[in-house]
């Protein structure tokens, strides 16, 4: 039951806020090209369904080979890093700094180095950069997590270091490393949406795209679908990786 | 009691950097087999005298003698220690697996000791899924399956209740029977420290020193109705004081 009104409730509210829009929009004459009415987003939606579906895959699959690249780096320099609290030291302003620069700043010089014909080598490297930071945090916490006492446990009965990385570290970092990936793939779809507006998405055109061409042409029902497509897409991946979370830990856990 | 020496700390000292001496001098002495409780106030170097036995630690100054090789000391600490994500069988084949024990051998090994612990049956199970008792009794497992020749027990009733820590009282004591293993019983109550022992070690904090022994008399494993014999009582009453008395000192 309760589990059951935690679905609705979202849904409820979302429908008492576009009723609320729908219901002023028409009361207060605004115009269409200012605000346009939820029901001409949906039409315009529904019209334009097969592009914006072309382009949030584009977007989206270039987000998911960020990611992947971006997992695949952020754990390999958090494994080479972990063992060493002075490497750690070394290396962690750098991860810090490449979060904290916003990435619209380094965008332009990331197109020129991907070089401007191949704009979607710029958005797929510029996504992996924002992604980069929450997945090798996450795991070089994780990996520093273990039991102290179950370190000792280890020093005890004289495990070998990788011994100790597959049977201890890696397994106490799972919760972490699950984790990070979770916020790293939310990012990683900002990053491209990100990029593709400073980049252009070349012959494969993402969402970005389409809604900076609905807002020059002043579709702006087309362009307030897009983004709404976008924001669908942030959510069902958010939800999809969180079950995969979940499910992997009650594994992990044992069942309740 | 066998009269071969186990493990002996020789008047060890160990100071923290910044923390000031947390212990000694303390001199301590386990033969093969024999059980000693410590007993003293939070603080007073229990534990760390058990990492120097276990060789987890260093002594700043004096000497540790360990006569044991690699994998015949075993701990169980204030809390269980388990492996999250391991189930109670590979929690207890831990140790024999990073000495690469074949992993069949292993496992056949710590089913036998989960046996031993009353446990058949909950192999398959994560730590999440047993009771803080089951726990304990698979750590205690964990320690046995090695067979080692000194226990060494860090609090391990701290976190449970009165009459799961008589259970597991009596599970030691049986366990203990087989094996034989010298054992040090880490505890801040004089009772569990007098059924435990047959030795009981009191001592003072800042730094922890050895402020008073006491040999217990009687039959180990304890017989039933051990805790209400007159013996018992006396020497509950002696220990207690010279708890007291350490903690006085501590003041």
């Amino acid at each position: 039951m309760s589990r059951v009104l935690s679905l609705l409730a979202p849904i409820v509210l979302i429908a008492l806020i576009l009723a609320i829009w729908e219901a002023a929009c028409r009361a207060l004459n605004v115009p269409a090209y200012f605000l346009p009415t939820p029901s001409a987003i949906a039409q315009a939606a529904a019209a334009n369904a097969p592009v914006l579906l072309h382009s949030a895959w584009n977007t989206l699959s270039m987000a998911l080979v960020a990611l992947v690249i971006s997992s695949a780096v952020a754990m390999t320099l958090a494994l080479a890093v972990a063992p060493s609290l002075l490497l750690e030291s070394a290396v962690r302003p750098i991860a810090v700094a490449l979060q904290v620069t916003p990435i619209v700043a380094v965008a332009p010089q990331g197109v020129i180095w991907a070089g401007l014909d191949h704009p979607e080598r710029a958005v797929v490297g510029l996504a992996a950069v924002v992604a980069f930071f929450p997945i090798f945090s996450g795991a070089l916490t994780g990996l520093r997590s273990a039991d102290p006492d179950l370190e000792r446990l280890f020093d005890l009965y004289g495990a070998s270091k990788t011994q100790r990385l597959f049977r201890l570290r890696l397994p106490s970092a799972a919760p972490f490393i699950l984790e990070g990936h979770k916020v790293a793939a939310g990012l990683a779809v900002v990053g491209a949406v990100v990029a593709e507006f400073v980049a252009g998405s070349g012959s494969a055109q993402g969402l970005a795209w389409r809604i900076l061409e609905s807002a020059n042409r002043l579709q702006i029902a087309k362009e307030f679908a897009a983004v709404a497509v976008l924001g669908v897409m942030g959510v069902g991946l958010h939800a999809l990786l969180h079950a995969g979370e979940r499910a992997i830990l009650s594994r992990w856990r044992g069942r309740r | 009691m066998g009269s071969e020496v186990i493990a002996s700390l020789g008047s060890v000292e160990v100071d923290y950097p910044g923390r000031g001496k947390a212990l000694g001098p303390f001199s301590l002495s386990l033969d093969a087999g024999e059980t000693v409780s410590l007993i003293g106030p939070s603080g007073c170097g229990k534990s760390t005298a058990l990492r120097l036995m276990a060789g987890l630690e260093a002594p700043t100054k004096g000497r540790v003698t360990r006569t044991q090789a690699k994998g015949e000391t075993s701990v169980v600490f204030q809390s269980a220690t388990l492996m999250p994500w391991a189930t109670a069988e590979a929690n207890v084949a831990l140790p024999l697996e990073l000495a690469k024990v074949p992993r069949e051998e292993a496992r056949a090994r710590a089913r036998e000791a989960l046996a031993k612990v009353r446990l058949a049956g909950a192999e398959e199970a994560k730590p999440a899924q047993l009771s803080g008792g089951m726990a304990m009794r698979v750590s205690l497992a964990r320690a046995l399956v090695t067979r080692p020749k000194l226990l060494l027990l860090d609090e391990p009733f701290a976190a449970l209740d009165e009459i799961t820590r008589r259970a597991l009282a009596d599970d030691i004591q049986t366990l203990w029977a087989e094996l034989k293993p010298a054992i040090v019983f880490v505890t801040h109550n004089v009772e569990e420290a007098i059924y435990m022992g047959s030795r009981v070690v009191v001592m003072s904090s800042g730094p922890g020193r050895i402020a008073a022994e006491t040999r217990i008399d009687g039959p180990m494993p304890r017989p039933p109705g051990f805790r209400v014999t007159q013996a018992f009582r006396e020497t509950a009453e002696k220990v207690s004081h010279d708890l007291a008395l350490a903690m006085g000192q501590a003041a």
